[in-house]
């Protein structure tokens, strides 16, 4: 297990909930924190947004790289597929 | 609803920027367009010598034989800065992805014959490599241009031409269930067949190309002026005749934009042309360069596309192109 | 149907570009990018080209589009509700007029230096992400525009910023800084945009404006953020994939990229002290002070990233350890520079109140209280009596950075820093051993800058008088100046039906 952190910064809006709620769920050493606007999500070496856990969430489907539209900053390689976006660092 | 009563007596010192002022001649309310666009680019007081140029400036009105007393008068009738454009794209993206699903769910592809499948492969898929060449064109045109108002389409083009390529990709991966033995084959056409080193040659030739505004003149204007009307129209014609619809459903995007950027660059050497007697005498200089060599090297992919209509439709494409620049007034 | 064997997202990625390319043989690579090697730069394999995102233009032009949408709507509803009336004060405008005429026109000037880079280099995939950027950039310059269109109608110092970005003299700081990193080389400039910039700096510039806006009542500016952020995270990831790619193609190459990232890592702070001024000085209700911003974003964050590097041999940036030992004195001395030549510059200055000098106070310990609140309280007194100070010479500029010289040693906060190269008969003069040492490696190069005060001096900008060379500039009567004395306050204080007592409170 890295303890390099990697973190997501995804904006504070309606759109965004389900892909939180998602993250929340699959990635348990995850932390949340909320500024004006923002919510930021750190966790250590890697972090997870899995496509089929947001549209369980959304109720329809749901493409990864719409979280393009939510980004407000990022720490970590991306590494992406049909089925998830992921952040690492090692 | 209430309304703030002094809110409503709040009035303007001024309508819009200076800049945008001095090019209307009024301080009107003015356009996002023009907001965007007019005196954006700097003009004088550069710091340092490129290491990259021979003695040119940052922005360089010499980087071109074209002469301009106003660079900002090149307008796009399309008035496209960026928000207008990602919007228009968008909702053609949005058309051409239900095109796709329409032809992929129907299974459309199957019903193409085995020689018009091979045709699309061997002298359609090909123009991947071409939309790419005219990417990196309009990226050069954007880079050594100058003035935003023709830069900023020269930009907004080539992002065009490589969202064009890569729908001419897609259509490759879709007539091979996505395993990419299209593509290759089409790559391995363009590289080595002899129906396309003509094409290829000019296509390398044209990259290095120096001088901006003629870039743009052999590729925005004589090439795309050629190709388009010949292989979206002619030989998309060719495979509407047998009954397919599924090739006009894939490249209803591409024929789309043709017209757009016909109005574009048509628009751009007008305003060029009519600026001075020597702009249009070096406009019609390099059209006279560039068309034979590009309709040389047209030939035999016309020849491979279309068969016994390969004169016809390369006579269509030529009369499609002189009817435009007669219009502009270059001959 | 048979179940061709499909592509992964990584190999369908590449068909959609990588793939577009072929081997050349009618020209040679050389001659379709000739820019390619004269940088000394070793590239021996373009495939090893790891796309950092992985968008198609159809994605691209989806997202964007839907983004410019919301974006707009938020424009329009701005202008609608005359909402630029909402910002806490008619100071917080400075900060915006500094944003329009710096800042803005380093948007463009990245467009076009995306644009260079996106046709000099010879991968595809470094092409389409160059070119992807460029493109953001030009959506920034033109979104930040559509934005403070709305202030423009009402407040000064906004009405001409580009004329005004290529003559002013705090304005070649910024036009001087890009302009180092566009005239330069493909990989040079990206090293300094893509990584120094976009990666390492980038939270320094964004964070405090688009906070400063959020905390200001300034919705358009927090809408445009917001927008521009999702963009702003591919640029990081290109600045990123970018170094490692030049690093792990040729050990050669790390001596050359780590003069770079010194060379931009200086320039570019030395850039930002005025954006810490805005942070310190120029927000009615403030976020944090710059040395808070520092330490967040370059000591912790930036520590963390070069740390990520060392395996490369990369190391901290020469004279990191200066912007620490300097964080509790830049803003402090920059916001006096340009109280004194306030009638120079296109947006108003003004003494802090008694609670922002405590704030001050308080959040730099160390310095405020000693070296700098006994100077701007008596400039109030003085501007109570009638005789606001403003200072009728010209600064000498550093050669390189184009700041006044008014750093300081910080062992020594009396005494300035003066350094001086000789160069083809020629004495050049510099507020820093960094700059100095900017200078000497590229003496050539350096010695060309266009400085504001010698240009006057040389008659280049309109005339031998201050209110001439502001003519030039285009600043009106109601740009410059003290903030109390301003249009800008007056106008203020009669659309929201202030007493100028009720204004000051």
């Amino acid at each position: 297990m890295s303890d390099k952190m990697v973190f997501l910064a995804l904006q504070d809006n309606e759109d965004a909930r389900p892909i939180r709620e998602a993250i929340e769920a699959d990635n348990p050493l995850a932390v949340i924190s909320q500024y004006p606007g923002v919510y930021k999500i750190d966790a250590p070496g890697r972090l997870v947004v899995n496509r089929e856990s947001v549209e369980e969430r959304l109720g329809r489907a749901w493409n990864p790289q719409d979280i393009h539209l939510l980004l407000v900053s990022l720490s970590g390689n991306i590494d992406e597929t049909e089925d998830y976006f992921a952040l690492e660092r090692t | 609803m209430q309304v703030d009563i002094k809110s409503l007596s709040i009035k303007p010192l001024r309508n819009t920027f200076d800049q945008v002022v001095r090019f209307t001649g009024s301080d009107k309310s003015a356009s996002r367009y023009l907001e965007a666009t007019i005196g954006v680019q700097p003009e004088v007081n550069f710091h340092y010598k490129p290491l990259w140029s021979k003695n040119r400036d940052l922005y360089d009105k010499e980087n071109t034989l074209i002469v301009m007393s106003d660079w900002y008068r090149l307008l796009d009738p399309r008035q496209y800065y960026y928000g207008a454009w990602t919007i228009a794209r968008s909702k053609q993206q949005d058309a051409a992805e239900r095109n796709f699903s329409f032809v992929e769910k129907r299974n459309m592809l199957e019903a193409i014959p085995a020689d018009l499948r091979d045709k699309i492969i061997t002298t359609f898929l090909p123009l991947r490599h071409m939309e790419y060449a005219a990417n990196l064109n309009n990226t050069y045109m954007s880079a050594y241009g100058y003035g935003v108002s023709i830069t900023q389409a020269a930009s907004m083009c080539a992002m065009d031409r490589l969202g064009i390529a890569q729908y001419i990709t897609r259509i490759g991966l879709m007539l091979d269930g996505n395993s990419g033995d299209t593509l290759k084959t089409a790559k391995a056409a363009w590289q080595n067949s002899p129906a396309w080193q003509p094409m290829r040659e000019l296509t390398e030739n044209m990259l290095t190309t120096e001088d901006w505004f003629e870039l743009f003149v052999a590729q925005n204007i004589v090439l795309d002026g050629l190709v388009y009307p010949l292989m979206y129209q002619s030989f998309g014609d060719l495979t509407s005749a047998s009954g397919q619809t599924s090739f006009a459903m894939m490249t209803e995007f591409m024929s789309e934009w043709f017209d757009e950027h016909v109005r574009w660059t048509d628009n751009i050497i007008k305003v060029a042309a009519a600026e001075s007697d020597s702009n249009k005498a070096q406009l019609g200089k390099w059209i006279q360069q560039w068309q034979p060599q590009i309709l040389q090297a047209l030939q035999p992919v016309a020849q491979q596309a279309l068969g016994s209509a390969a004169q016809a439709g390369l006579d269509a494409a030529v009369a499609h192109l002189s009817a435009r620049l007669n219009k502009v007034g270059i001959n | 149907m048979e179940q061709a064997k499909k592509m992964n997202m990584k190999d369908k990625y590449n068909a959609m570009t990588g793939d577009l390319g072929w081997d050349f043989s009618y020209k040679t690579e050389a001659e379709i990018f000739p820019l390619s090697d004269f940088e000394g730069i070793k590239i021996e394999d373009w495939s090893k080209w790891q796309d950092p995102f992985r968008l198609t233009m159809d994605a691209y032009w989806k997202y964007q589009g839907e983004k410019e949408r919301k974006l707009y709507a938020v424009i329009d509803a701005f202008a609608q509700n005359n909402a630029h009336l909402g910002v806490t004060d008619a100071r917080y405008i400075n900060a915006l007029k500094i944003f329009l005429t710096a800042v803005t026109p380093l948007e463009y000037a990245a467009h076009r230096g995306f644009a260079l880079a996106g046709r000099a280099l010879p991968g595809v995939g470094a092409q389409v992400a160059s070119q992807m950027q460029s493109i953001d950039e030009l959506r920034h310059a033109q979104t930040q525009l559509h934005t403070i269109s709305q202030y423009n109608k009402y407040f000064d110092g906004l009405h001409d910023p580009f004329h005004m970005y290529d003559r002013v003299w705090y304005l070649s700081v910024p036009k001087s800084y890009f302009e180092d990193a566009a005239s330069a080389g493909p990989f040079e400039f990206i090293t300094a945009i893509s990584f120094s910039f976009e990666y390492v700096l980038t939270n320094l510039l964004f964070m405090p404006f688009m906070s400063g806006a959020a905390y200001n009542g300034d919705m358009a500016t927090v809408n445009f953020g917001f927008s521009a952020q999702s963009d702003e995270s591919r640029h990081m990831t290109l600045g990123l994939e970018v170094i490692k790619f030049m690093l792990e193609q040729h050990p050669d190459n790390l001596p050359i990229i780590q003069r770079w990232i010194d060379k931009y890592f200086w320039r570019g702070y030395r850039l930002l002290g005025i954006v810490g001024m805005m942070m310190d000085y120029m927000l009615p209700k403030r976020v944090m002070s710059w040395k808070e911003g520092w330490e967040m974003y370059f000591e912790q964050n930036g520590k963390m990233l070069f740390d990520d590097l060392a395996r490369y041999g990369i190391t901290m940036p020469k004279f990191w350890e200066q912007s620490v030992e300097e964080k509790e004195h830049l803003t402090h001395k920059l916001w006096l520079t340009f109280y004194g030549y306030g009638h120079a510059a296109a947006f108003h200055t003004w003494i802090p109140e008694d609670s922002e000098l405590d704030w001050l106070s308080e959040k730099y310990p160390n310095t405020f209280d000693k070296y700098y609140r006994p100077r701007l309280v008596y400039l109030r007194e003085q501007e109570k009596a009638g005789k606001r100070f403003y200072n009728p010479s010209l600064p000498q500029l550093c050669q390189t950075c184009q700041i006044p010289m008014v750093y300081t040693d910080p062992k020594n906060p009396t005494q300035r820093v003066y350094r001086e190269s000789i160069y083809k008969g020629d004495r050049f003069h510099f507020c820093s051993d960094a700059c100095k040492e900017i200078f000497d490696h590229e003496p050539e190069k350096i010695s060309q800058a266009w400085l504001p005060p010698h240009q006057i001096f040389q008659g280049n900008c309109g005339g031998a008088t201050i209110p001439d060379v502001l003519k030039h500039y285009h600043f009106s009567e109601n740009d410059g100046g003290e903030f109390l004395h301003s249009r800008d306050n007056a106008n203020w204080n009669l659309w929201k039906g202030l007493t100028p007592d009720e204004e000051a409170a």
